[in-house]
């Protein structure tokens, strides 16, 4: 499992998580909602987590934030963000590296903007909070950073309403107060899955433009395969709160590993390779439920290929190579031979 | 006169190889008036503007366009839940506009986008499954129970949960209910507005097998209404694309997606992300803003949008050309 966090090479580490996890107490017991998770992001680089609801990305997200609700319980072996220790640093430390050294970019920038204070305000009160300068050099970033995101006319929209703005304008907004303090490492999640696809793609460029000019490193939170396939330099498939699978987008989208990538890949319909009409793939049965002593592959109720070993143990993540791994009982062989074996049946 | 009008209607229906489509639009069109303020002057919203489009009998119809397009507008006309300010929607040749509500029930039913807040929360399974039969008082209180047992068969729900509440349910499953809910009246047309944009990859697709599942049973038509284009490519027959609530191409799917003739077509089908790691992010010729549909532009209205404005965009409303399998508004074809 170390062999995903690599000794950094050119670039430099920004994020540096092993073995993450976060539990919940819930009424039933205690909900392992992010299970030994472990992954680094570089300078410049797109990391993207990709699952379906409920797998944990969304508390991933909040973990490395310090923002976890107070029922959950956070344990890792490292969180560094640069040289920052982030398990060590009191809350005040770390709050006054939120917003400025990490920013996070939420899904719905209905939401996530207050409604009854300017836009202007708003983004000019993170870089003022962190003693980045006076109000007339917030004015200034705000205006420059909203040129930036491809806002026009930034110097009249800083007096707006956030219900002023179209749903793309405003993303654009939580882009732009989330770089206010030139972030290292911003976290976006979900943010183009309230927008119109058309707006989504422009977004998409925008956030890439944006990475490259400052180089942040950029954790980007998705459950959509499309998204990950042309924005991401790595994937992180996650399922039942743990990583089934980690590679660069090209190994994962050309040769999935686990039972469960394979099965996603089957699920949708993509223009031009799955004939019109035909039946998708898909993947039977539910998440299971993580409240408890958990043990085998969380998987094994809706996989096709389970055996007698997947239900007891801890499947650990088998590496392949440097940040190429999967988790699952059988060989890649074998999974694979196994997942042209589903689609043969479903009659993908 | 109701009645008579519904009479027509059911035995239009009875014919197998009637001429009329499913479901017809003659120059439908939908104004809103809006009050910008409390002192300022009413303005006049254009929702729709003539919309001509038919389905035939088992057809699928999808219908894409971005947020405030006016397919929603669209679709609850086909309802009956609005009336269009102009022109005339046609159910098997008959006009809906005196036809009772109830009638244009048992033919077009809705599943809706969202299956956490479409289905009550404080009903269980069985009565809201059965609320439409109740309606329209059909069979008696375990004729009903059959019913939605069998229906709940169809669309592969276990039957133990016929007394559980919505919240005890997955979001597959609560759309399970509302399809189930749609079908029990035996429809000839279900109307889906964005029927899997709130499920997950893996739910989504079981929905979209049962759908086309049921079609096949049932002989079903739909009007599909989705801005997700790897989806609408999978289902449909026929598109219609929309663009501040005017019909802009409309025909063939094929030919619409292997090659789309409107500016506006083009961009929206460029800007679907397909799972290809080898290629970038699409560059999308469009303009960003959405106009303000209250003060829409002179001429044809996407040309502040469009890469290939020409002088006369601005000045001249464009005219739905025939390009044999399909129609396109543009004044590129003129």
């Amino acid at each position: 499992m170390n062999t995903e966090s690599g000794p950094g090479g050119a670039s430099k580490t920004v994020l540096d998580v092993k073995n993450l996890s976060v539990d919940i107490n819930v009424p039933a017991g205690t909900l392992h909602a992010v299970d030994k998770i472990s992954f680094h992001v570089d300078e410049g680089e797109t990391l993207c987590i990709v699952g379906e609801s409920g797998c944990g990305k969304s508390i991933t997200s909040l973990a490395i934030m310090d923002l976890l609700p107070g029922r959950a319980s956070l344990t890792a072996d490292t969180l560094m963000l640069e040289q920052e220790n982030l398990l060590v640093i009191s809350k005040k430390e770390f709050a006054a590296l939120r917003g400025n050294r990490m920013g996070m970019i939420f899904q719905d920038p209905m939401t996530s903007l207050n409604p009854v204070y300017r836009i202007g305000d708003q983004m000019e009160e993170v870089f003022i909070h962190h003693g980045k300068g006076r109000r007339k050099e917030a004015r200034e970033r705000a205006e420059y950073l909203l040129d930036k995101v491809g806002i026009t006319a930034a110097r009249s929209r800083l007096v707006q309403y956030p219900h002023q703005l179209s749903g793309g304008l405003r993303q654009r907004v939580m882009i732009a107060m989330t770089l206010m303090c030139g972030p290292t490492l911003v976290i976006a999640d979900e943010p183009t899955t309230a927008l119109d696809v058309t707006i989504q793609a422009q977004i998409l460029i925008l956030l890439k433009d944006l990475q490259k000019e400052f180089n942040m490193a950029m954790v980007f939170i998705t459950h959509d395969l499309g998204v990950v396939a042309r924005i991401a330099d790595r994937v992180a498939v996650m399922y039942a709160g743990s990583f089934v699978e980690t590679g660069t987008a090209q190994e994962v989208f050309e040769k999935p590993i686990h039972p469960y990538t394979q099965g996603l890949m089957a699920c949708i319909p993509v223009p031009g390779s799955v004939t019109s009409g035909e039946r998708l793939g898909s993947i039977r049965g539910l998440v299971p439920a993580l409240v408890g002593d958990l043990e085998g592959c969380m998987f094994r109720n809706r996989c096709d290929s389970v055996h007698k070993a997947c239900e007891t143990g801890y499947v650990g993540l088998n590496a392949l190579s440097e940040g190429r791994g999967y988790r699952c009982r059988m060989s890649v062989q074998e999974c694979i031979d196994a997942g042209t074996g589903n689609l043969l049946t479903t009659g993908v | 006169m109701m009645n008579d009008a519904v009479q027509t209607m059911g035995a239009a229906g009875a014919q197998p190889g009637s001429e009329a489509p499913m479901l017809e639009c003659r120059g439908v069109g939908r104004n809103f008036t809006v009050g910008k303020g409390f002192f300022s002057e009413k303005k006049n919203l254009r929702a729709v503007q003539d919309v001509n489009l038919s389905v035939k009998r088992g057809e699928v119809l999808a219908v894409v366009g971005e947020s405030g397009c006016g397919k929603t507008t669209l679709a609850k006309m086909m309802l009956g839940l609005l009336k269009p300010s102009s022109g005339e929607i046609f159910i098997e040749g008959v006009p809906i506009s005196n036809v009772d509500i109830r009638q244009i029930a048992r033919k077009v039913q809705p599943v809706f986008q969202d299956p956490y807040s479409s289905l009550n929360p404080r009903k269980t399974l069985e009565s809201i499954m059965s609320l439409p039969l109740k309606v329209h008082n059909i069979g008696t209180k375990e004729e009903r129970r059959q019913m939605v047992e069998d229906i709940m068969a169809m669309v592969e729900l276990p039957k133990r949960l016929i007394h559980s509440y919505p919240n005890q349910l997955s979001g597959g499953q609560r759309q399970r209910v509302a399809v189930a809910r749609a079908l029990i009246m035996k429809p000839e047309v279900i109307l889906c507005d964005e029927p899997t944009s709130a499920l997950d990859v893996s739910v989504q697709a079981h929905i979209l097998n049962m759908l086309q599942d049921l079609r096949d049973e049932m002989n079903l038509t739909y009007v599909f209404i989705s801005h997700d284009l790897a989806v609408v490519e999978h289902l449909a027959d026929n598109v219609a694309v929309m663009y501040l609530g005017r019909l802009i191409e409309y025909g063939d799917k094929k030919d619409i997606f292997s090659n789309p003739q409107h500016p506006y077509s083009q961009a929206l089908l460029d800007s679907v992300l397909t799972p290809d790691p080898s290629k970038g992010i699409p560059e999308i010729a469009l303009g960003r803003g959405f106009p303000n549909p209250l003060d829409p532009p002179t001429g044809c209205s996407f040309h502040p949008r469009c890469a290939k404005i020409m002088d006369n965009c601005s000045v001249d409303n464009p005219s739905m050309h025939d390009l044999g399998s399909r129609k396109v508004e543009c004044h590129l074809h003129s």
